[in-house]
């Protein structure tokens, strides 16, 4: 399964570009708006968070596909939707840092130390960052083989990120939401130990 | 000593209804037109001295940020999906350790209470906070009317489980029915409601029609819905978030700043409607009248 290539180029990976927007332009305009409920700080917050997550999967999905369908174009639009999963988790970190703490250092440290929900996630998003320094083209030239090895953080940080959610939830007795996000990361991470088993 | 009626009041002189439901709009009006920028409190209920001066939280936020997993755990799930609750008839049993067991209906249990408003601060364990203005009644009257015995060391509550009219209860978020308790001298304190109303209406589905207990220096948590149940019992009751997770939601459940809860700190709250968190003041607030009832208890034990 393969698209024209210029339809590919010319009109595929803009549109996915302009889809991945559509979070971001929703939350903005229910802020705008005053759509969010009664505590539109803590929608956002979960919005933003629900959207690095579902970025992370669909990301780590594509070569997924690849080997499923072969569909090898989808490898092309990789680095997009990282970058997305890390600009949506950038988002949703700032607003903790901002409107759930307000930049009280002291108390973000104390968070991170005794909440293992808030340590797993800030661990997720620390493993994010190298990632997305090294996504330019440049630096995979640069990095030859090791930019493969650092590229599997992907693995750990998305399991910490589902763990994130897991334990913010678990609070609240209600893990069915975390539940589908595990599910599905653990098909996507099975399916590659079966590729690599096989072989 | 005879109490006579006044001679000169007819039926003709009550207030009509829509006038009386109008009353605070009307005293609005009047404040504002005599007293312009005097801050007249509108005064539609003889005011409590338990009332706080705060500003309320907004009508619309109060009955649309819910947690009432019987209709749903997102917060804006019991506003849609508790239209299936029927209030009326409602009944009420009431057993255990009391000389007047049985089971009353709503209208006997309301009939001898007189009504009053109470602004009381109400802050959730998840981190938020309103202000809400009940009308209720002490709970501590109504209970006295069933004569609870020596026995009764604890008053235990239950909401009603009736899958059909609470779809949700097929997810077992919690061990239903929902299960809430408090200590005797808790449950007699005059701080501790029954509600029946907020903002001068009947209380809507969502926010535990159509009676509800407010403990307004625990955790929301504890102020237990559309109740159904009220048990006087001798053994410390174990309430539904005890039983789902006791290390994280304990019996007493008072608010306080200095005791985190395992997942996030207790310390500072979100007022729904404001920008900026508040600190959380210990009891919410209540210290001054509920402290006493805690005295010698280490609370990060009984948290």
């Amino acid at each position: 399964m393969q698209f024209p290539e210029p339809l590919f180029t010319r009109f595929l990976k803009p549109l996915v570009f302009a889809c991945a927007l559509i979070p971001l332009v929703l939350i903005g305009w229910g802020v705008w708006q005053d759509s969010l409920g009664a505590n539109p700080i803590e929608a956002v917050t979960r919005s933003t968070g629900d959207w690095a997550l579902r970025f992370l999967l669909l990301t780590l999905a594509l070569s997924t596909l690849r080997r499923l369908v072969g569909w090898t174009q989808g490898i092309r639009l990789r680095r997009m939707l990282g970058l997305f999963a890390f600009f949506y988790a950038s988002v949703h970190l700032i607003l903790y840092l901002w409107l759930d703490q307000f930049f009280d250092w002291g108390g973000i440290w104390r968070d991170i130390l005794k909440r293992p929900f808030i340590t797993v996630g800030m661990l997720a998003f620390l493993m994010l960052i190298p990632l997305a320094i090294t996504s330019p083209k440049a630096m995979l030239r640069r990095l030859g083989k090791r930019w493969k090895t650092l590229h599997t953080l992907i693995y750990p940080l998305s399991m910490l990120a589902v763990l994130h959610f897991w334990w913010m939830k678990d609070a609240k007795s209600d893990v069915s939401e975390p539940l589908l996000y595990a599910l599905i990361l653990a098909a996507l991470l099975g399916e590659r130990l079966y590729q690599r088993f096989k072989a | 000593m005879i109490i006579k009626r006044a001679p000169d009041l007819t039926e003709n002189d009550t207030t009509a209804y829509a006038l009386y439901q109008n009353r605070r709009e009307f005293l609005k009006f009047l404040g504002g037109a005599v007293a312009l920028g005097t801050a007249l409190p509108p005064l539609a209920w003889a005011k409590s001295v338990f009332s706080t001066d705060e500003k309320p939280t907004d009508f619309e936020d109060i009955t649309s940020y819910n947690n009432f997993y019987e209709f749903g755990t997102g917060k804006d799930e019991p506003a849609s999906n508790a239209k299936t609750l029927v209030t009326s008839p409602w009944s009420v049993t009431v057993d255990g350790e009391c000389e007047k067991p049985g089971t009353y209906t709503l209208e006997e249990m309301l009939k001898p209470h007189p009504l009053e408003e109470r602004i009381y601060r109400m802050r959730c364990v998840e981190g938020w906070s309103m202000v809400i203005p009940w009308q209720g009644f002490p709970l501590g009257s109504l209970l006295k009317r069933f004569q609870p015995t020596s026995k009764a060391k604890f008053v235990r509550f239950e909401t009603l489980a009736d899958p059909q009219q609470m779809p949700e209860l097929k997810q077992k978020v919690l061990d239903w029915p929902y299960t809430e308790g408090l200590r005797m001298d808790e449950a007699m304190h005059p701080l501790t409601l029954l509600a029946t109303g907020l903002y001068d209406k009947p209380l809507l589905n969502q926010n535990g029609a159509p009676l509800r207990l407010v403990v307004p220096w625990k955790y929301g948590f504890k102020s237990i819905k559309s109740i159904v149940r009220i048990s006087f019992v001798e053994q410390q009751p174990v309430s539904s978030w005890e039983k789902a997770n006791a290390k994280e939601y304990g019996f007493y459940s008072n608010v306080n700043p200095e005791v985190d809860h395992p997942r996030w700190s207790q310390y500072n709250e979100r007022r729904i409607g404001e920008f900026s968190k508040r600190k959380t003041l210990m009891f919410n607030g209540y210290a001054e009248q509920v402290a006493s009832l805690y005295s010698g208890m280490d609370l990060r034990t009984y948290y």
